[in-house]
């Protein structure tokens, strides 16, 4: 179904912004409370012990706290969204991919898998992503939050390049 | 954090306000055509601009209005230390990972819920990449976080332009890009 004007959907986001910083003293931010969930899938490997040892893991362990229970609601409010406009569906391969690397699941699958490891470790390494640096960061006029906007958009533009081709027009 | 603030929220109330907030969120970002493969990497592929829109709109409202509830003393900001070569390696990485991957971390979550697979099976790669990050955690700590570390600075400060000097030069920046890219983006 249409989707919202992406300019309605800025103001929106930013309007959260606000309240989120006036109301929970909380930044909208993703990838800190994802690597706390990474410590629970650690604990099978290297055992509790092992993550609660963990330098990293230390400052940001395993728990139900504000961070992890923001995630919890991003995935019930795009169910909600997605659900009130007919715009779920279950997808493997999506059209772009299947435009140039065909049907095929296998490699979309293990694209996204190893996308997936990429997004975070450089996400970590950043201390944050498109949520708490991209948007958070650079509204605060961060240091951080306008650097790691524009060397991802400039390595992301250039790994499309590398991947889709210059591509026709209209794509 | 939060020590000037009017009304800190803690305990159960903020963890209600956890979830209330990652709702809308979640619900914008979906309805925004957000949580969806094919507009990431449009985006990247300079064929889509609709996250660049939201992104820049997102800056310039949210912070024109934190900078005000922060005169007001109602808001705390929460800067991220500026370990330089931690962020644009960091940076440089995700930008490659978002474009293999086809979501950031949240419009992957966001994603997951409208029924895409392949942003669920990205989800135990995000997963898989948290667990190597903090395993190498202390490596890169000693060897590329206290890399040109310049603390917690803003542009105002390394610049010497007012906080709402740097919004003005912004909001025009944003506007005269969003011209030239309803100009240039392809019609769907």
């Amino acid at each position: 179904m249409h989707r919202w004007n992406p300019y309605l959907v800025g103001v929106g986001i930013g309007v959260l912004s606000w309240a989120a910083f006036a109301i929970a003293d909380k930044p909208i931010g993703v990838t800190t409370a994802l690597s706390q969930c990474s410590g629970v899938v650690a604990r099978p490997i290297i055992g509790s012990e092992g993550v609660r040892a963990n330098a990293y893991w230390a400052r940001n362990p395993p728990a139900w706290d504000y961070g992890t229970l923001f995630l919890f609601g991003i995935a019930l409010g795009s169910l909600v969204a997605a659900a009130a406009s007919r715009d779920l569906k279950i997808e493997v391969v999506p059209a772009v991919w299947r435009e140039r690397f065909g049907w095929s699941p296998g490699g979309r699958l293990l694209a996204a898998f190893v996308g997936g490891a990429l997004v975070m470790y450089g996400a970590r390494m950043a201390d944050g992503c498109t949520s708490g640096n991209g948007i958070s960061g650079s509204l605060q006029l961060a240091v951080t939050g306008w650097t790691f906007f524009i060397t991802m958009f400039i390595t992301g533009v250039a790994t499309a390049r590398l991947m889709f081709g210059r591509g026709r027009p209209h794509g | 954090m939060g020590s000037n603030m009017a009304f800190p929220l803690t305990g159960s109330a903020g963890l209600i306000l956890a979830v209330a907030f990652g709702f809308l969120f979640g619900l914008l970002l979906e309805r925004g055509g957000l949580a969806n493969y094919n507009t990431i990497v449009n985006q990247f592929r300079l064929k889509d601009f609709t996250v660049l829109k939201v992104m820049l709109t997102a800056i310039v409202v949210g912070g024109v209005g934190v900078l005000v509830l922060h005169h007001l003393n109602l808001a705390a900001y929460h800067i991220k230390p500026a370990n330089m070569l931690g962020v644009v390696l960091g940076a440089a990485i995700f930008g490659v990972g978002i474009v293999v991957y086809g979501y950031c971390p949240g419009t992957g979550i966001a994603a997951i819920a409208t029924g895409s697979a392949h942003a669920l099976v990205g989800l135990f790669g995000m997963l898989a990449g948290g667990v190597a990050y903090a395993l190498s955690f202390p490596w890169i700590d000693a060897h590329v976080l206290r890399v040109a570390a310049l603390g917690k600075v803003r542009l105002p400060e390394v610049t010497g332009m007012s906080d709402w000097a740097w919004f003005a030069l912004l909001t025009v920046a944003a506007v005269l890009v969003f011209v030239a890219i309803e100009r240039i983006e392809p019609r769907r």
